[in-house]
Formats: structure tokens, C-alpha cells, sequence
């Protein structure tokens, strides 16, 4: 830190006393303060890099090594570990929740966006709707956890409500603590989220093109399917993407909701971790080796699509 | 054209507001509930003279700028630069700025704990959260201050400052600075909201943050569970809200940690 002082200070002072970059060739004359003042900057960079690398790279390195590394050297043994039958229930579960709540949020998001942006929608309702949006899609964690139990909880307001008029939610299969109600809790962020992602592209569609396909008698369901969707697809499938690796790697708001006790890979990393359950940190390291491995993809096709999708908009 | 809205499209817009606010007003009524047919502000009176209230929103808050500063430190001077003169160097920005995304936090965490075993004055205090807590708030805030460098001539500001014999921390902190306010009062604001929600990290070290108290709090008394989370809902939209005024050219993006 002090080095860094004396570099700003010694640059300060020799800038200040140089005339005007141009009249003297830079570096010619400039001695030790124009070199310390070219190389001031790097110091910025190479330190923004460092901490990259001491604590996002180099952890998740450790962590793949980890999952590949044991007593003997290089082992399969703990990737071929998380086919145990806990393990797979787990990625099957996070994978099945994220598909269905992307699934929702792309569905539900993707027609509220349409509906508030018709010619006909009152402005209010589209001011209104962004900015609460911007405010759901970060809403999450404990508290939209524990909104959801006061709500549809077992002793939550709408199921105790529900039961008066003799529709039993829990009896008929709903519970808030599975799969289904994490669908649903999740939903609160997803959709916003959709919203957010697909506005632009539903922006950039043109009148023009509905009343082209209206023009040649086209019927709504020919021009979505012909026109709107064909166009809308490399958007609607980046936002489901996107909206499938934010339901993935989600912790806070399934722990809060099931006290830990609901078979998700993030919850079971971090049982591991929190020594709940005897196990090797090698299973933590495996398991977290493959969440960043499904992410991995999903946002590598996610780059690849994003691309095309931007076609329309230029 | 048909200037009305059809019928499908206000079912789907009435489907939305009771989705969204039936479990507001419901998070509202019970954390009112004071059992029976009773209803109150004891839930909230309680909550105020709870220790633990205080202090862990405290915390989270001196987190949260703790992270603003820090984050402001490795980017602004850094991501200027790289504006300016090392162009060649901003895929790679980019890159970094959505590992994030690649790496769950819970994963990042059990790296972290894996690598780091001491030393102790760095892990066992609250502050130790901070490092990761950049990463939660990097790929909001660099795109928040990349939007205001693009927008801003940078090349032709600097060099002006430059002429007039300005060094670089005079360039930096007398010009650039508060022309890119816009874009650093959005980055901080995203930052307070997702740090001061943030539960991944703070429950698995075990520091005592505000959501992680309102979790501990939820487990045994449901009403004042009810009314933090009515509280930090506010909370983040107030946030948002600053956001969305102060920056209509960034707006405000994918939800923070989840």
C-alpha cells in the first residue's frame, strides 16, 4: 500500500512539472516518474487479476482437483461417487426444479411481458410492472421464503383459507416443502426475471410484420407460429437458460424453506460442509465439481444462442 | 388495429397481481397476527428490542459497504484503464465478470473453505465474507460502470485533464469520477441489496447476518419471521427503486443470491 502512495505522488509531481505531452518525446526524458507513471495502472489491473485468481480461480481449482485427487493419485472414484442413489436424487431433483420453474417463468413471464407491452395496456401498468420487476427479481432468499410459508405454508393464510371453503390443498397432494412448491415459491423471482430478459426482444418486433401476415390473411395462430415465435425463439430459449441456471444454483431460498431437508445439490454441499452429514469433503468437492460443470454448459450455449437471438435487434 | 386488450391478456395481468401480492398482504396480516383473533404491532415492538436485530442488520450493512468499497477499488481504477489504454484486456474483463454465474456461491464457498484454513485474523471475522461478497457484486457492478464508460468519452477527458497537467488520481477523482456517478451510485445500490440479502456464505461460516437471523428467527416464531421479511422487502425496494431512478440506461438486471 505505501508503494502505491509514493507511485501517485511521485506521478502527480513529475506530470505536473512536464510540459504537455507531445512537446518532449514521452519517456525520453521523463526518467523514473513517466515510467513509474505508465506502469501506475498495471499495478490496478495485476491487482484486480490477483484477487481473481487467490479467490474465485484458484478455489475452484482446488475444488476439481479435489474431486479427482485421492490417497493414490488421480481417482474417478468420488465423480462415480455422486451416482449413489442420494446423490443422483439430488441433481435429478435440481434439475427437474429448475426446468419446471424456468418453464414457468418463461411461460407466465413471457405473456405478462406480451400483454403489458400491447398498444392497449394502460402506461401506469407499464411503469408499475418494470419497476416491480426490478424489485421481485431480487427479492429472494429467506424472506421470499418465508412470505411463501405465511401464504401456503400448512398453517399458511390461502391453504387455512382454502380448507373454509372445503378445497384441503394438502389432502389433494400440495405441499410447500416439495419440488411443486418450490416451483411455485420460485416463480416469484423467475418470473420478474423473464419479464426483465424478454422485453427488449418483444420490443423489437414490428407492427410491420403482423400486418404483413394480417395483410395476406394470416390468422393469430398462423403469425405466432410462422412469424412471431420462429423470430422470438433464440430469445425465449437464452432467457430459459438463464432462467434455468438462476433456479439451479439457488440455496437460500430452498434451505429457509425446508430447513435444509429437501434433497437439492446446493443443500447437500452444504450438509457436507456444515458436517450434518458424515461424509468426505471429497463428496462436497465432487458435488460441487458438478454443479459448476451443468452451469458450465448451460451458460456456454446460453453465449452461443444470446448471440443469434441479438440478430433482430439491431 | 384493436387498441383493447383482450380478454386473455388482462387474465394473464390479473393472474400476475394476485400471484405478487397476495403474498405480500398475506406476509403483511400475519405478522400482524398476535394469536386468536388478536392482532397487533407486538411482532414488530419485539423485533426492535431484539439484540440480535441490530446488530446483524448492522453487520450486513457494514458489509455491504465494505464490499462497495473494495469492489470500487479492484474496478474503477482498474476497468478506466483498461478503457483507455488496454482495450485488448476487456474480453477477458468480460469473461471474469460472469464467472460468477459459472460458480454457484455455495460451491464457491466450499473452495474457499477447502484452500483457506487460516490465517485466522482473515477467517474468523465477519469481514472474511467480504472477499466473496465482491464476486455476488461483480457482474452487476461491472456492468453498471462498463455502460458508463462506454457512454462517456473517456479518451478525450483524460487527455484533456492530462493537458491541463492533471496526474492520474487527479483524473480519476476530479473528472471521471463524477461523470460516472450514475453508473456508481447504480452499482452501489445493487450491491446493498444483494449483500444485505445474502445467506449462502453467512450461514455456512456461521457469522450472524441479517438474513441469517431472520432464518434463525423464522425457525421458532413465525410471525416476527413474517414482519422481517415484510421489512427487507421494502428494503430492496427501496433500493431498486434508487436504481431504477438513478439509472434508466442501466436497468436493473438478473436477481442477486437466491
Amino acid at each position: 500500500m505505501a508503494a502505491n502512495g509514493e507511485n501517485l505522488t511521485s506521478v502527480d509531481n513529475t506530470t505536473t512539472v512536464q510540459p504537455p505531452a507531445g512537446t518532449i518525446p514521452a519517456g525520453a526524458s521523463g526518467g523514473f516518474g513517466a515510467l513509474a507513471g505508465r506502469l501506475f495502472p498495471w499495478v490496478f489491473v495485476g491487482l484486480f487479476l490477483a484477487y481473481v485468481l487467490a479467490f474465485l480461480v484458484a478455489p475452484t481449482v482446488v475444488l476439481v482437483v479435489q474431486s479427482f485427487i485421492g490417497d493414490n493419485g488421480f481417482t474417478l472414484s468420488y465423480m462415480e461417487g455422486l451416482l449413489d442413489y442420494q446423490y443422483m436424487l439430488a441433481f435429478e431433483n435440481s434439475i427437474i426444479l429448475s426446468l419446471a420453474s424456468a418453464a414457468v417463468g418463461l411461460v407466465f413471464g413471457g405473456l405478462l411481458a406480451y400483454a403489458i407491452l400491447q398498444p392497449g395496456a394502460p402506461k401506469f401498468l407499464r411503469s408499475m410492472t418494470t419497476s416491480f420487476s426490478a424489485v421481485a427479481a431480487n427479492f429472494a432468499g429467506v424472506p421470499l421464503a418465508f412470505a411463501f410459508i405465511s401464504t401456503l405454508g400448512t398453517l399458511g393464510f390461502v391453504t387455512v383459507l382454502l380448507k373454509h371453503i372445503g378445497i384441503d390443498i394438502y389432502s389433494m397432494g400440495f405441499s410447500l416443502y416439495s419440488i411443486t412448491g418450490l416451483t411455485v415459491t420460485f416463480a416469484y423471482f423467475q418470473v420478474p426475471l423473464m419479464l426483465i430478459i424478454i422485453t427488449p426482444a418483444l420490443e423489437a418486433m414490428r407492427a410491420q410484420w403482423r400486418e404483413a401476415a394480417d395483410g395476406m390473411g394470416a390468422t393469430s395462430w398462423q403469425y405466432w407460429r410462422l412469424v412471431g415465435l420462429p423470430i422470438l425463439f433464440p430469445s425465449l430459449l437464452a432467457a430459459f437458460l438463464l432462467l434455468f441456471g438462476n433456479s439451479f444454483s439457488a440455496f437460500a431460498t430452498p434451505y429457509a424453506l425446508s430447513d435444509g431437508n429437501i434433497a437439492l445439490v446446493p443443500i447437500d454441499i452444504s450438509n457436507v460442509l456444515s458436517g450434518n452429514v458424515m461424509s468426505d469433503p471429497q463428496v462436497g468437492a465432487a458435488l460441487s465439481t458438478g454443479m459448476i460443470l451443468v452451469m458450465a454448459v448451460v451458460l456456454i450455449i446460453y453465449s452461443l444462442v444470446a448471440r443469434r437471438a441479438a440478430r433482430w435487434r439491431k | 388495429m384493436n387498441k383493447r386488450l383482450s380478454l386473455f391478456n388482462w387474465t394473464i395481468i390479473l393472474l400476475g397481481v394476485v400471484f405478487f401480492f397476495v403474498p405480500l398482504i398475506v406476509t403483511g396480516i400475519f405478522s400482524l397476527w398476535q394469536g386468536g383473533n388478536r392482532y397487533g404491532f407486538s411482532a414488530y415492538a419485539l423485533l426492535l428490542n431484539t439484540p440480535g436485530f441490530w446488530a446483524s442488520l448492522f453487520l450486513s450493512f457494514r458489509l455491504a459497504v465494505e464490499t462497495i468499497a473494495l469492489s470500487f477499488f479492484l474496478l474503477v481504477p482498474s476497468m478506466i484503464f483498461v478503457h483507455l489504454k488496454a482495450q485488448w484486456l476487456k474480453p477477458l474483463f468480460e469473461f471474469i465478470s460472469n464467472l460468477p454465474f459459472v460458480i454457484p456461491a455455495i460451491a464457491l464457498i466450499d473452495g474457499l473453505t477447502t484452500l483457506y484454513t487460516g490465517p485466522s485474523w482473515l477467517i474468523s471475522t465477519p469481514n472474511y465474507l467480504v472477499i466473496p461478497y465482491v464476486f455476488l457484486a461483480l457482474p452487476y457492478a461491472y456492468r453498471s460502470m462498463d455502460v458508463g464508460l462506454t457512454t462517456l468519452d473517456v479518451k478525450t477527458l483524460t487527455e484533456a485533464g492530462q493537458s491541463l497537467g492533471a496526474g492520474w488520481g487527479r483524473i480519476i477523482f476530479w473528472v471521471l469520477l463524477p461523470n460516472l456517478k450514475a453508473a456508481l451510485v447504480g452499482a452501489t445500490l445493487l450491491t446493498l441489496t444483494i449483500v444485505m440479502g445474502e445467506f449462502t456464505f453467512a450461514s455456512v461460516l456461521l457469522f450472524h447476518t441479517f438474513a441469517v437471523f431472520i432464518n434463525d428467527t423464522g425457525q421458532n416464531a413465525i410471525t416476527e419471521a413474517a414482519a422481517l421479511s415484510l421489512f427487507s422487502f421494502l428494503i430492496t425496494w427501496l433500493f431498486m427503486l434508487g436504481v431504477l431512478v438513478t439509472g434508466r440506461r442501466n436497468p436493473a438486471s438478473l436477481g442477486g443470491a437466491h
